[in-house]
């Protein structure tokens, strides 16, 4: 048990070296890269708690990503088209701000709404399913649907949402200019602290009796219930984290990408998501990260290098991964350590 | 079947229960009394409905018709949790434990009380809760293997500890089938003990086929047959009692 403890925080002390000293080495470029798959990270965790402890696949995580990218989004937007309405809202003759812009006026409730609205949504959505004994596969094709008709309707209502341009065009947060190297070094700061956290509070959970009630349903969920536990509010529980940590995700997107759109949120990037999570290690929760990071810069590079093929080689990863290391790069490492 | 009235001690009263399955009736018209640390063995054979019964008290199947009274509540609107949570364990037939968790976390996971999200959070492997899992432990002869994962042990350890993993829910209400099932016979010995002990202080359900095994431990016997209660009374009663020679015994 001590040494699971002591290997858990190894993990994190590794993945926490590693940002740090990407921050020291990359020029601010290649580190506005890493940032942006820092983002993809927070997501990919929750995918660890969620799938590989608690047995529940998720084609749909883009919809969490998508709630917190497009709320910060809006408020940098209103902040950088003030006092006007955002350019898109008069391109499409919209002549007075929908009600519900309105809390995205403050920073603050637009920061609370970032943590509480995908949280209580997706508890909300999943408990009802889960009450119903829907699981497993079906609950992933749920999901993947919800993603297609997120991006359906957010391309449908142009003026309100900015359609397939997404929401774009803001520089300035609470007017300190977030383009600038300067202040990316310190958003880049903030952001690897956060997920360092997030990946301890993750451990905690894990360690903790949830997260062996978690493994249990996995394994034997009918056989849980007679150990007297209501299984659907342990996994709504569950999947209302993996949304939180989405939503946190999706908000440092908009901050250090400078811009959210239906592409970043939908089925395609959805399923990438899960294939962070599966390179890096379902079971581990350094893997997910390093995974996110590693996944994510071979994606730039190859469709940088290759843009007409590439795809077919995030295809064949996923494939290889899946054939021939079911636990992931985190598996590997640990074989590795074991045999030493 | 005409209501009886139920003795003053009876813990489970099951009247009239009917279940069917595409217009089978699997379990039809059944009534049954349980009362207080009696130890009350179902036998029949193959198809009698006596698992579909033990399904239906701890909420795994939903009757068609009928009531569970169980220390006066009604089981058959519960959901299964809160079916355990009244105090009713279940012991399925084929060794069902969390094969990816320790010995100790499957007795762990199964403490009562915290069962929401925030008490299995806040769990504490404290000193009351190592020393329980450990006294239960050593009751079910696995006191040794409590860091071992549960899908190492042998058939027969697997089936101790689910039972170990019933008796830390503390049930007043303990379900048993086939709990020797695929046992070696000194498994079976040590077994008989087990639940002649586990029996103490609360009313238990075992089916089982063998019937120098039900001798030994039970007070009454309650033969079903193709849904129905065919017989009942002492082990020697219902062996003598033609009915029963007829569909079971004589075969």
């Amino acid at each position: 048990m001590k040494e699971l403890i002591r290997r858990g925080s190894g993990e994190i002390i590794f993945v926490a070296a590693l940002l740090a000293a990407l921050a020291l080495v990359l020029d601010p470029f290649r580190l506005s890269t890493v940032a942006k798959y820092m983002s993809f990270a927070f997501v990919a965790i929750g995918i660890v708690l969620m799938w590989g402890y608690g047995g529940v696949l998720s084609l749909g995580q883009g919809i969490f990503f998508g709630m917190g990218g497009y709320m910060m989004a809006m408020f940098l937007k209103l902040e950088a088209s003030a006092p006007e309405l955002p350019d898109f809202m008069m391109w499409s003759s919209v002549e007075t701000l929908p009600t519900w812009w309105q809390p995205f006026h403050h920073l603050g409730w637009t920061l609370l709404l970032i943590l509480v609205v995908p949280s209580v949504v997706a508890y909300l959505f999943s408990y009802a399913v889960f009450r119903k004994r829907v699981g497993g596969v079906y609950f992933a094709i749920v999901t993947l649907a919800l993603a297609l008709t997120l991006t359906v309707l957010i391309i449908g209502q142009q003026g309100d949402t900015g359609g397939a341009n997404g929401i774009t065009d803001f520089r300035t947060l609470l007017g300190w200019d977030i383009v600038g190297d300067q202040s990316k070094l310190v958003l880049y700061a903030v952001h690897a602290v956060l997920l360092v956290v997030a990946m301890a509070v993750c451990r905690a959970i894990l360690h903790s009796r949830f997260g062996k009630v978690l493994i249990a349903i996995r394994d034997r969920e009918d056989r849980v219930r007679f150990s007297g536990y209501n299984t659907a509010h342990i996994k709504a529980f569950v999947f209302a984290v993996s949304a939180l940590l989405s939503s946190i995700g999706g908000a440092f997107y908009a901050l250090q990408v400078g811009m959210i759109s239906p592409d970043t949120i939908g089925v395609v990037t959805s399923i990438e998501m899960v294939i962070y999570a599966a390179v890096g290690g379902r079971l581990s929760v350094g893997g997910a990260v390093i995974g996110a990071l590693l996944v994510g810069l071979m994606k730039s590079y190859l469709s940088e290098a290759f843009p007409e093929v590439w795809l077919y080689f995030l295809g064949a990863l996923f494939i290889l991964v899946v054939a021939f290391m079911p636990h992931g790069l985190a598996g590997v490492a640990s074989r590795l350590r074991v045999s030493r | 079947m005409a209501a009886i009235t139920p003795p003053s001690d009876e813990v489970l009263g099951v009247q009239d229960l009917t279940v069917s399955f595409d217009g089978f009736r699997a379990v039809n018209g059944v009534s049954l009394s349980i009362r207080r640390n009696e130890l009350r063995v179902i036998i029949g054979p193959n198809g009698a409905g006596k698992t579909t019964l033990l399904d239906m008290i701890c909420g795994k199947t939903r009757p068609s018709s009928g009531s569970i009274r169980f220390n006066g509540r009604e089981l058959t609107r519960l959901s299964e949790h809160e079916i355990v949570r009244t105090g009713v364990g279940r012991k399925f037939q084929a060794p069902s434990v969390y094969e990816d968790l320790t010995v100790r976390e499957n007795f762990e996971i199964s403490i009562p009380g915290g069962q929401g999200v925030w008490g299995s959070l806040l769990f504490r492997r404290d000193s009351v809760a190592r020393e329980r899992v450990y006294s239960i432990a050593k009751s079910v002869f696995l006191e040794q293997s409590l860091d071992e994962k549960a899908g190492r042990l042998s058939h027969g350890q697997k089936q101790w500890l689910e039972i170990g993993m019933l008796l830390i829910q503390s049930p007043q209400l303990l379900l048993l089938d086939e709990p020797v099932a695929g046992m070696s016979p000194r498994e079976r010995e040590l077994t008989a003990d087990l639940l002649q002990r586990v029996c103490q202080g609360r009313s238990v359900i075992v089916i089982e086929h063998d019937m120098d095994f039900v001798k030994r431990i039970a007070n009454t016997v309650t033969v079903m047959h193709q849904g129905r209660v065919l017989s009942e009374g002492t082990a020697e009663q219902v062996q003598s009692d033609p009915r029963v020679i007829d569909v079971y015994l004589g075969h």
